[in-house]
């Protein structure tokens, strides 16, 4: 409650509200007894919507609630879209496996073998039920459990992503607000001019490059980077340098210049020019006023980032014959081995919305509208 | 008026110019202000007066060294205690502001940081300076939010700007000008946001603390009322160039220029109401209406409007008077009650309306330029309404667009101009004929006239109240300035957090015996003449005193 509420809630008794002069005509005038009782309507009002309350008393709670309700149902029709896409692909595996020289009969026999002949709705329901324990089936080719094989990748294609990740998004970020900084001055064009280079060039052309050039003119990288389980933690690091420097020039100039653009657009705001009349420093004000209220958009770009890193990893394993979910995704693609796919692309999809749920939760964390409620 | 040499403030033959860039044409040079001189005296205060565009805010903002937008100093001298502060570099600059010279600007609510405490904001230049060290000027806040008459000074520096109302949040910007002990603050209209019962007490607390400091202040507001209440000595400014200066005295009770003759004059018409107020054309009859979460913003609102007269409706922000106009257009359906228009009952929501329904009531909303599409030539933005309402095309509305622009005063040669080529003022009027092209029988207007200039406002209501003459026209005219509803209205209804707190025609609800709020709301309205503040003050105190 605030003082001039207070106030005038003081110097006007509810009682006293309606003070009707009298008119020439006073039929149309309501009764003033309903009209001056407040009571009546409150206490209604406020039983009638618990949701309401709780949705007042804790926004935060609430809004974080929603999106993890929203990420569980979205990811529930992602994995229908998986599976009804994979089962929309042309060719099948059975025919790819045995050759262009099979009879209809053994086809049937090894549809047959694989549970391809039973409903669409029930094998969809049964994949799902074993995804949910993690149990994604058989791979069909090797015959491995698909989960153990994804256990493995997948922690590879996470170390690469989250490595490259720990270098971009500081770097990202500073570099954006470096561009803040000077804007428009030789500082900001370079980094400008540099950054765009980088999202102009697709990564594989990228990743080729950086080998050309580092490994095999200079020398002074591996390649391939091929990491198996026993490698220690710096030669594994040395081994990954190039997919790592590949992917995050990948990233770089987009998290760069949306950090750039966010801060601008908090820099135009009339706190920032009272940050100006205080007589602070340039870097002050844009570390301590801009740069929290450009959090928000900043997580969003940089969420967006991370999951594609983890997503489009999947070229740059390919080039550089790492050994992740990407190259096993292709390998599973061209042989049409749909319990991989399928697998790979749920993991794919989960951890995409994951990191974007997380962005969101975090943004609304950031808002101190909603963290400190009136 | 200030000897120069004792002055703490002494400012030039002042010149500030800006580079326009009209679409379509080569960039311009404008000179935003134009040969400016006044003098400062430490502990005094100077008012800096005029319409929007006259240079105030710029001119100010001259005492930081500041030009806001790309606007240039290019000629003259600010000289702070001897010092021309313009020939200082950057970091002279940046020593001097926040220092020794503060600024408080129009709208407290965006110049704060959303992010950050109210206190660390209200310290962060006193520390940053090295005035003081934290525990101090922590000290110096609470001293500052005592004398400011916030509540709960202890704790309210811990809160975040949205956690406090706007008034609160305009005296937490002015103590943090006041914190680091400034030789001069600059306020820029810091009032002109706030409700007429919040200004006032916002007002008060400014002149006890600038009495309290022994601050200089330069007073930057486009309202004469407010400014008579604060200052030693006013300037008048317009189109950049000083009109007339001198002590207040002079300017409220002896003006020598036209210009300032007509400010201090402005609003003081009275309308005679109209005598029968029995046959009402419009009735609002015990209507509530909630907001689609369950909110309530209006309680068993009961009211009527006649033929041919203006229903005033008065309040502050948040008093539901708006939403009244929702309901009686159709935008919000009352969630009970009913709206009966010449006996008949309104269609509650607008999507259900008859298209007659529709052309009988008209709007003209706050803000004339958001309420056009900037794409549209006056042409098509008066000629739709009656092509949808009466099916006009081609010469026939051509000719009647421009019968409109005789009837709002502008000549037919606005026909094929776009909303961004006109003035304020102009953009109101073209708004009221589009309202007019409908044939309509009610026109809601609400706040047409509060973000325009008290001359160009007058212009306005004179052109409404002429076209009422003429066609016959009803209007609800939703405002907070007591002085428009005294100027305008028949009928006065008050209203206060969602419900109308007083009703009847206007010499009755205008006159005692007063309920409390009226009251407040009332006494609130600054008056053209010295030590009304003052005067106010005192009897609030008796009142106090004697309860």
């Amino acid at each position: 409650m605030n003082w001039t509420a207070e106030h005038a809630s003081r110097s006007v008794s509810p009682f006293r509200q309606v003070d009707h002069v009298p008119m020439s005509n006073p039929t149309e005038m309501s009764n003033p007894t309903k009209t001056s009782n407040p009571t009546e309507i409150k206490p209604a009002e406020a039983s009638s919507m618990p949701g309401l309350r709780l949705k007042a008393r804790f926004p935060l709670l609430t809004l974080i609630a929603q999106r993890l309700l929203l990420s569980i149902l979205l990811l529930f029709a992602v994995s229908i879209l998986i599976f009804g896409g994979v089962e929309a692909l042309p060719g099948d595996f059975a025919s790819t496996y045995l050759g262009q020289s099979a009879t209809p009969q053994a086809v049937a026999n090894i549809r047959g073998e694989l549970g391809l002949d039973r409903p669409l709705v029930s094998r969809y329901v049964s994949w799902l039920g074993g995804a949910l324990q993690g149990d994604f089936g058989t791979s069909w080719a090797s015959k491995n459990s698909v989960s153990e094989q994804v256990g493995k990748r997948l922690g590879n294609s996470l170390f690469l992503a989250g490595f490259a990740a720990v270098i971009a998004v500081p770097l990202a970020v500073g570099l954006g607000m470096l561009s803040v900084h000077f804007r428009d001055r030789m500082p900001d064009k370079i980094i400008n001019v540099l950054s765009l280079a980088a999202i102009s060039l697709p990564e594989f052309f990228i990743g080729y490059l950086l080998i050309l050039y580092f490994a095999v003119n200079f020398g002074i990288a591996t390649f391939p980077a091929t990491v198996y389980e026993d490698m220690g933690l710096l030669e594994r690091i040395k081994t990954i340098a190039l997919p790592t420097a590949t992917l995050v020039l990948v990233v770089l100039a987009h998290m760069m210049r949306m950090t750039r653009a966010a801060i601008l657009s908090v820099m135009s705001s009339a706190y920032m020019e009272t940050a100006e009349l205080k007589g602070l420093s340039g870097w002050r004000a844009i570390v301590k006023h801009a740069a929290p209220n450009a959090l928000a958009p900043i997580i969003n770009v940089v969420a967006l980032n991370l999951a594609y890193l983890v997503v489009g990893v999947v070229v740059v394993e390919v080039v550089f014959v790492y050994p992740g979910m990407g190259q096993y995704m292709v390998d599973a693609v061209t042989v049409r081995d749909m319990p991989v796919v399928q697998a790979c692309g749920l993991i794919f999809a989960a951890v995409y919305i994951l990191l974007n749920m997380v962005a969101d939760i975090l943004a609304i964390v950031a808002n101190p509208r909603l963290r400190h409620p009136r | 008026m200030p000897e120069p040499s004792k002055s703490l403030l002494s400012v030039r033959d002042l010149r500030i110019q800006a580079t326009s860039y009209p679409p379509g044409e080569a960039p311009k040079r404008i000179t935003i202000v134009d040969g400016v001189s006044f003098d400062l005296e430490k502990g005094k205060v100077l008012g800096l007066i005029g319409e929007s565009g006259a240079g105030k805010s710029t001119i100010g903002l001259a005492a930081l060294a500041y030009g806001r937008g790309g606007a240039e100093i290019t000629g003259g001298e600010v000289n702070l205690n001897g010092t021309n502060i313009l020939a200082l570099g950057k970091g002279g600059i940046a020593k001097l502001r926040g220092a020794r010279v503060c600024y408080v600007a129009q709208s407290a609510a965006a110049a704060f940081n959303p992010a950050h405490k109210l206190g660390d904001q209200v310290i962060e230049a006193s520390v940053k300076h090295g005035l003081m060290t934290k525990d101090e000027a922590l000290k110096r806040a609470l001293y500052l939010f005592r004398v400011l008459g916030l509540p709960d000074p202890e704790t309210f520096g811990k809160r975040f700007p949205h956690q406090v109302s706007g008034g609160q949040l305009q005296r937490a910007m002015t103590a943090m000008a006041l914190c680091p002990s400034p030789e001069l603050i600059v306020f820029d209209e810091p009032t002109t946001a706030l409700d007429v019962t919040t200004q006032i007490d916002v007002l008060a607390a400014i002149k006890h603390a600038i009495e309290e400091t022994h601050t200089a202040a330069l007073y930057i507001t486009h309202d004469l009322a407010v400014v008579a209440q604060i200052s030693d000595d006013i300037m008048v400014l317009r189109h950049g160039k000083t009109v007339e200066y001198g002590s207040v005295q002079q300017i409220i009770e002896a003006p020598q220029q036209d210009y300032t003759r007509a400010l201090v004059n402005v609003r003081q018409a009275t309308r005679k109401e109209a005598p029968d107020q029995s046959r009402p054309l419009l009735v609002v009859d015990d209507v509530s209406a909630q907001y689609s979460n369950g909110f309530k913003v209006l309680h068993n609102v009961s009211l009527h409007l006649c033929k041919g007269q203006t229903l005033a409706v008065v309040g502050e922000s948040g008093s539901g008077k708006s939403t009244l106009a929702r309901v009686i257009t159709g935008l919000l359906p009352p969630s009970e009650g009913k709206v009966t228009f010449e006996g008949e009952t309104l269609t509650p929501a607008l999507k259900n309306r008859s298209r007659d329904e529709l052309r009988r009531i008209q709007l003209i909303y706050q803000m004339a330029d958001t309420a056009m599409n900037p794409r549209q030539t006056v042409r098509d933005i008066i000629g739709r309404p009656l092509t949808f309402y009466d099916g006009l095309r081609g010469a026939a509305k051509t000719a009647r667009v421009k019968e409109l622009l005789e009837q709002i005063e502008m000549g037919t040669g606005f026909v094929d101009r776009y909303p961004a080529e006109l003035s304020g003022g102009q953009k109101q009027r073209v708004a009221i004929a589009r309202a007019l092209a409908a044939r309509p029988e009610l026109i809601l207007c609400d706040e047409p006239t509060s973000a325009l200039d008290p001359l160009v406002a007058e212009g306005i209501l004179k052109l409404l109240m002429k076209l009422q003459e003429e066609q016959q026209l009803s209007y609800i005219f939703i405002t907070h300035d007591i002085a428009i509803v005294r100027a305008i209205a028949d009928s006065v209804a008050v209203m206060h957090r969602g419900r109308l707190v007083r009703f009847g025609p206007k010499s009755q609800a205008l006159s005692p015996p007063f309920d409390d709020y009226t009251d407040l709301l009332l006494k609130s309205v600054p008056e053209m003449k010295l030590g009304w503040l003052e005067q106010v003050l005192t009897t609030r105190r008796m009142e106090s005193a004697g309860n």
